[in-house]
């Protein structure tokens, strides 16, 4: 079964053609990295594919369904989930109740305005459980908005994976950390993305090569390589578009 | 911290009492201030009281549904008493249908009438701009604000045009055998009303729906990508802000049993606005505190000076600049200090900045007191008068020590604050070393 399906996807803003013709197949379970220079047209790739931006042509289908017209919140129900390159998160709500919005939908909340939140307790301590596995437990009554940086890229993972979407999505989630952080959040993304289907676009080779099943190159709107972090890493096409001394 | 208490001491009276003692205050508190202001000599209830606390009732009312959208959705509103008067107009109807019909409609069930007619319109008007965020739902709401008003000058049978609607509240179907005849039954019905509007109303906070409407607004795209249409939370929430809206509508008919269309024309939604941003959207009391001084000024400072408007303003003004979260967001600015146990170490501060804050708006008061009695007082022939005191309005002295009082009370205020603010975030320091601020 595939998780994500793009066959000849194409994507313009104004003249410019952004996305040139992208076919690209992500069976279920694996773990994809899409990598490039920077323009490559990753993060719009990830936005066509979640539905924030309408593709120009072609076909997307997540789970087996095409998605063509769908608001990003039906694609969400489909069972695909994203985080932001630029953290987005709930800021003016505490962590918990980050984590619980990520929940509601998921186990059937919905619009509802009769029920309280305060005596769901399976609801309550599912998210929790999750906050336990973020390391944010002992921030969970902060605002989100008052959290270090890397505190916010955690929550935004928790927020991401919390309504038990099989297909996730993390653009960056590395970018701006320490060295350290990066580890944690490494170790963080492998954990969470057992047994789904995860597509990152980053550009920290070292979490790139340590997490990736298959590894996509962009460059330009066109991918010029898909294939195991082996096969990548001896690509000449890719040295000389992208990857440089960094991989030698 | 407080929440790791256990569910079982969580049930228990005292820390129930403690956990919602504001809701019990303010229950006692309107149910006894009647009384406070009762004339003993003439053996009754001060009618100007009366209905000044009917109208801060129904005013914090339709503030906290303002608030709905606000605070809670992010939705600036220029349009809110649309809802509000729809549910007035809905309910003199009634009550004129009841007295026409003799059908047995009880008259404690006509806030709920003017909710139903809220909900009406904000299914109606919501449907409309809560396609729309930000600034292009404020636009459309003033349109649908403004489409409305000229509509109740146009079509007399539902609005009756500028003369309004008149009605009588004493129609003889209490389920409480209450004839509603005298001010203090109806302010006791609206109290009533007014506890459990303002209790759902706090209730759909905590519920999914409410807490989704903060992460709209918040973040909207991040909310779609957890799955929910921000567009369909908008509407929910702005259907039932209309409906809380039109309880107050409702019970503003009780109180006046006249419906006019200044009910949902602008002025009265910019009164939502200011009271609810004067109070503080941050948090869901805010409102209520708002709303009682916005009614106080309305009616209390009124009575002294035409032109309460533009104190009124000047205070808007202030709070935008110097207090963006409101009179809640003042106090609850002092919340970590008190913790620290050090708020008296702020009473020096406060005083040397009361002082010259005084002089200025003393200062302030005079000279725009001065200016409205030369300009429209005077040629209606009355006399100047200011706190007990009956200066010659036309003289030298009077105008030189108000411009003084002035300009000299802001340059010495100024010069407090400096003092004041340095005091103020050396506390806030110490508060964020201990951990007590994030």
């Amino acid at each position: 079964m595939t998780a994500i399906q793009l066959t000849d996807v194409r994507k313009s803003f104004g003249r410019t053609e952004i996305i040139r013709g992208v076919n690209l197949t992500i069976p279920k379970g694996q773990r994809h990295a899409i990598i490039g220079p920077n323009g490559a047209g990753k993060t719009t790739l990830f936005n066509l594919i979640s539905g924030r931006f309408p593709i120009t042509s072609g076909r997307i289908e997540v789970n087996g369904n095409d998605t063509a017209g769908l608001a990003p919140q039906q694609i969400n129900h489909l069972g695909l989930s994203r985080s932001f390159q630029i953290t987005s998160i709930f800021p003016r709500m505490t962590v918990f109740e980050n984590i619980r919005c990520g929940l509601l939908w998921s186990r059937g909340h919905r619009y509802s305005f009769w029920s309280l939140l305060g005596s769901q307790k399976a609801l309550t301590e599912e998210a929790e459980q999750l906050l336990e596995r973020l390391n944010l437990s002992s921030r969970r009554n902060v605002y989100a908005g008052l959290l270090s940086y890397a505190e916010q890229r955690s929550l935004e993972i928790g927020i991401t994976i919390a309504g038990g979407a099989d297909v996730i999505l993390l653009d960056e989630p590395t970018a701006g950390m320490s060295h350290s952080e990066t580890d944690y959040v490494q170790h963080l993304i492998r954990t969470i993305s057992e047994g789904k289907t995860l597509v990152m676009v980053e550009h920290d080779m070292g979490v790139v090569f340590g997490l990736a099943d298959i590894i996509t190159v962009l460059v330009y709107g066109e991918v010029i390589a898909s294939d195991t972090p082996a096969n990548i890493r001896g690509n000449r096409a890719v040295q000389q578009a992208y990857l440089g001394e960094e991989a030698a | 911290m407080s929440t790791q208490t256990s569910s079982a001491a969580a049930m228990s009276a005292p820390s129930f009492l403690r956990r919602h003692g504001l809701w019990f205050f303010m229950l006692a508190l309107m149910l006894v201030l009647p009384w406070v202001f009762y004339d003993h000599e003439k053996g009754r209830h001060s009618g100007f009281a009366i209905t000044l606390l009917s109208e801060m009732a129904l005013m914090s009312i339709f503030a906290l549904s303002y608030n709905m959208l606000m605070g809670q959705a992010g939705l600036l509103s220029f349009g809110h008493a649309v809802l509000f008067g729809v549910g007035a107009y809905f309910v003199a109807h009634t009550l004129n249908f009841i007295r026409a019909s003799g059908l047995p409609i009880p008259v404690e069930l006509m806030p709920l009438v003017g909710g139903i007619g809220g909900l009406v319109c904000g299914v109606l008007t919501g449907y409309v701009a809560t396609k729309q965020r930000a600034t292009a739902f404020a636009m459309i709401t003033m349109g649908i604000g403004e489409l409305l008003t000229a509509a109740a000058l146009m079509f007399m049978t539902f609005f009756g045009g500028e003369g309004g609607i008149t009605t009588d509240r004493v129609v003889d179907t209490s389920i409480f055998g209450i004839p509603y005849t005298r001010p203090i039954q109806v302010y006791y019905l609206i109290v009533a009303w007014a506890m459990i509007a303002a209790l759902l109303m706090f209730l759909q906070t905590q519920t999914p729906l409410g807490r989704m409407a903060n992460a709209s607004r918040d973040n909207y795209e991040r909310t779609q990508f957890v799955g929910y249409d921000p567009k369909v939370i908008r509407y929910w929430q702005f259907i039932l802000a209309g409906f809380f809206a039109g309880i107050a509508g409702g019970m503003y008919c009780l109180v006046y049993e006249i419906v006019t269309f200044d009910t949902l024309a602008a002025v009265k939604s910019a009164n939502a606005l200011l009271a609810t941003y004067i109070g503080g959207a941050v948090g869901f009391f805010g409102p209520i505190m708002g709303a009682v001084l916005v009614v106080g000024m309305q009616s209390g400072v009124s009575l002294h000076t035409s032109a309460w408007l533009l104190y009124l303003g000047v205070v808007f003004i202030a709070m935008v600049i110097y207090a963006p979260g409101g009179l809640l967001g003042l106090f609850a600015n002092h919340i970590p200090i008190a913790r620290m146990g050090r708020l008296g170490e702020l009473v020096v501060p406060y005083a040397r900045i009361l002082v010259p804050g005084l002089m200025m708006t003393l200062g302030f008061v005079l000279f725009v007191e001065l200016t409205t009695h030369q300009t429209i007082n005077a040629a209606q022939g009355k006399k100047f008068s200011l706190l007990g005191f009956a200066p010659d309005p036309g003289g030298t002295m009077v105008w030189l020590s108000a411009i003084v009082a002035m300009i000299g009370g802001a340059l010495w205020v100024r010069h407090e604050g400096r003092f004041f603010m340095a005091k103020w975030n050396a506390l806030i320091e110490d508060a964020k070393a201990r951990g007590i601020v994030a």
